[in-house]
């Protein structure tokens, strides 16, 4: 059978007065769909209402930051890039307003990553797959997609037509503005991800004259070609086969999770109504599917909670819309508990209960991760510092009969200017020491602005102190001050010798 | 396959249509779409490479490719660039001055770190990764020096060698005391037991005493009458609290008997290795915290 005519029956029904009864399958739902069959197509349907709505504001918002961040700048002061969010790979550092992480910094990246999960397990608890439905780049982008194809194509009874129809100039046309339109998404997308890691007006001109590093062209049309692809054709697919969340997802809801459904006590039975009849001894839904021509997931929601479902609520619309015209309440679909569904009658319905183990199990652990994160912000030190010692020889003998260790010692210097430093030698009674390069112990050491510096520390324990070596390793501190802020630096060391 | 699809009445899937035994048949689980095109599209892909790079091996040849990649090449090529990003480094060492060079931190960390490298490659066998040294291969780290430790001395010891047999080496033969019988084992014993004093080690004073005559006589004139040495021989300070071929009494006894002469040779290395290399090591020695 063409994949095509199937949407095309005979079945001019009317779901209730005024309200047609759409013909549309719901092709992948678990029973229509086999992991050998051709895929189906699926036409969603235009929804409008609140959710539709608001879906339409978070992709401005979402697109928005996305495309807009990088041209935003951030003056840093002279040699430092004044992008406000730039990753860095030639200076090595994550730029983020007044935020500078360096590599050896990276775990503030992996706090971020955890309270983003926890935060993502919070919402689930909360209100099921809000990240899905709505915020998810690959719901936002199929989203943009789906109305570009409408902008060329129509809606629904539109495309269904034209993809049924033979090949004309005007399909043709259609069609290749349609997958145009889609290309030019995908590029802009690209295009604005290599923004991300390099000076965006730089980047911007080398790209037109084609000066750009190769690696920003490559970088460009993968994701061109992944936006194309996953956006633009793949679509539900990605979220059925290829996203792991729908298969975790089901062990972070509870009988007290908000999700999007289908209220079956008060729907069924469903059917047609006529004029006149009565709602008595039926259920409210008319059976229009209307809820089923507009998911872009191909679904029937009233088949229940389902690994399909991204709850992108766009159902709700169309039935509050349906509701509206046949004068039932609204909210047959809605965002409802499990145990409320179970509820008989309104004496039955309890508030939702927002607070309960998971949910302060998750806000309790977000806010840990942040108290950890925000300490650590707080004592970051504007320079770091370590310690190698020398492994060999570990000591050596000096001809009158001291010892010697040496060390080397890097310096980090994060600030913005070149930095002084001035060492010290902690731990043991005597010790003296030598900077390799300096004049005399006393010389500053010198680090320019964000940069490492290696240092060759000499540390010797003279003969007539020697009595202070009553072990083999004997615990020893570098200390390091700024000259300028004065601040203290330590490092535990130590010092080896044959011992006593 | 025919094109007569059979189905199986207990999981309603297809069978593949062969029968063995009679009534074994198999259910057909075809591959997932998406999974057989990403197959089909890597096996075009695939060819791309066959033209592009070397593929196929031939009897005594192989194809090519288009691209003239080898590995050989790309070998090459990143010597060349190393060389390249080398070029600045290596001029400033060649032009300047060792004291200049010293006072430059990041010419100083490219002569130390290539220093390291060159010392693992031609020193590490006889002085030691650390340059630690071993008996008879002197210790490069302390502050104790046979031959100097200025850098211009280091420089010299180098290029020049020690009993290398290059005309400007370092050359110097302890005599051998015992073997040519110019002591008695009694007198060599007090030797060593004033030498040992010297550095705090005790023994008998009358042996002592003894043994600071037969230093005055026979071994002042290279080490010197307090008897820390001469560099401009090569003799070792015998005061100090290093000794090359080990402190124990029967080493120095050994070392007076026979000499340990024409055994340390330190090879020249002038010649062998650029003048580049030879300060860049001159100045790693120098660095490793003796020098003078």
């Amino acid at each position: 059978m063409d994949p095509v005519s199937r949407f095309i029956r005979d079945e001019p029904d009317e779901a209730a007065p005024g309200v047609a009864r759409i013909a549309v399958d719901a092709v992948s739902s678990k029973e229509a769909r086999s992991l050998y069959a051709a895929r189906q197509p699926i036409y969603p349907k235009r929804a409008h209402g609140t959710f539709r709505s608001i879906k339409w504001a978070v992709m401005v918002v979402t697109l928005g930051i996305y495309y807009i961040l990088p041209w935003i700048r951030w003056d840093r002061g002279p040699g430092l890039p004044d992008q406000a969010f730039l990753l860095d790979f030639a200076n090595q550092r994550l730029f983020f307003g007044p935020i500078e992480i360096w590599p050896q910094e990276l775990y503030f990246i992996t706090g971020i990553l955890i309270v983003s999960a926890l935060g993502l397990f919070l919402v689930t608890a909360l209100a099921g797959r809000m990240w899905c439905g709505y915020a998810c780049p690959q719901t936002v982008w199929t989203d943009l997609m789906i109305a570009v194809e409408r902008f060329w194509q129509g809606d629904r009874n539109a495309r269904i037509r034209l993809d049924q129809s033979d090949w004309t100039i005007e399909k043709i046309w259609k069609k290749a503005a349609t997958h145009a339109s889609w290309m030019l998404i995908g590029l802009a997308t690209g295009g604005v991800l290599v923004f991300y890691f390099r000076d965006a007006p730089t980047l911007a001109a080398e790209l037109v004259t084609g000066d750009a590093p190769g690696v920003a062209y490559v970088f460009m049309a993968l994701f061109t070609a992944t936006t194309y692809l996953l956006g633009g054709i793949a679509r539900e697919q990605v979220c059925i086969y290829m996203c792991p969340w729908p298969r975790i997802q089901a062990a972070m809801f509870d009988s007290e999770s908000l999700l999007v459904s289908y209220r079956d006590l008060r729907g069924e039975p469903r059917g047609p109504h006529k004029k006149g009849q009565t709602w008595d001894g039926r259920g409210d839904c008319v059976d229009c599917k209307a809820c089923v021509a507009v998911c872009p997931m191909g679904i029937d929601i009233r088949d229940g909670a389902q690994l399909e479902c991204i709850q992108c609520a766009l159902c709700i619309d169309a039935c509050d819309d349906i509701m509206g015209k046949v004068g039932r309440p609204q909210g047959l679909i809605a965002y409802e508990t499990f145990r409320n569904m179970d509820a008989r009658s309104e004496a039955e319905r309890r508030p939702v209960q927002f607070v309960r183990s998971r949910t302060v199990l998750y806000s309790a652990l977000i806010a840990v991760v942040l108290a950890i994160m925000g300490w650590a912000w707080v004592v970051r030190s504007p320079v770091e510092i370590s310690v190698i010692e020398d492994r060999n020889p570990l000591f050596v003998r000096l001809s009158d009969g001291g010892i010697r260790n040496g060390y080397t010692l890097k310096i980090l210097n994060k600030t913005h200017g070149a930095r002084t430093y001035h060492l010290s030698v902690e731990g043991l009674p005597v010790t003296e020491f030598s900077i390799l390069g300096q004049e005399t112990s006393a010389a500053g050491m010198i680090v320019e602005a964000s940069a490492v510096r290696a240092f060759k520390i000499y540390v010797t324990v003279p003969a007539r102190a020697k009595a202070s070596l009553t072990a083999s390793s004997m615990p020893l501190q570098l200390v390091i001050t700024d000259e300028e802020t004065g601040d203290r630096l330590t490092r535990d060391t130590s010092f080896r010798s044959a011992g006593r | 396959m025919s094109g007569h699809k059979e189905i199986d009445a207990v999981t309603g899937a297809e069978t593949t249509g062969h029968v063995w035994d009679g009534d074994l048949k198999e259910l057909n689980k075809p591959l997932p779409r998406w999974w057989l095109y990403v197959l089909y599209a890597s096996i075009v892909w695939s060819i791309g490479y066959w033209v592009l790079y070397p593929t196929w091996p031939l009897v005594s040849t192989y194809t090519h490719g288009m691209l003239g990649y080898s590995q050989r090449i790309e070998v090459a090529r990143d010597i060349a660039a190393g060389k390249e990003s080398q070029a600045k480094f290596v001029a400033a060492i060649a032009a300047k001055p060792i004291a200049d060079i010293e006072k430059d931190p990041d010419l100083m960390e490219f002569v130390l770190r290539g220093g390291a490298a060159q010392f693992s490659n031609n020193c590490a066998p006889c002085h030691g990764r650390g340059a630690q040294g071993f008996k008879g291969y002197p210790n490069l780290n302390d502050d104790d020096w046979l031959w100097g430790g200025t850098v211009e001395t280091i420089e010299r010891t180098l290029r020049y060698g020690v009993r290398s047999g290059h005309p400007d080496t370092h050359d110097s033969a302890m005599p051998r005391f015992g073997v040519d019988q110019v002591l008695t084992s009694a007198q060599i014993s007090d030797a060593a037991d004033f030498v040992r004093s010297l550095s705090g080690a005790k023994a008998d004073p009358a042996a002592i005493e003894r043994g600071k005559g037969i230093f005055a006589e026979q071994c002042a004139a290279c080490h010197g009458a307090d008897a820390k040495g001469n560099q401009e021989m090569g003799a070792p300070n015998l005061a100090d609290a290093i000794w090359l071929y080990g402190g124990e009494k029967s080493d120095v006894v050994e070392t007076i008997r026979t000499g340990r002469a024409g055994i340390g040779v330190m090879p020249a290395w002038e010649g062998k290795l650029d003048p580049v290399t030879i300060k860049m090591l001159t100045i790693y020695v120098h660095s490793l915290g003796g020098g003078k």
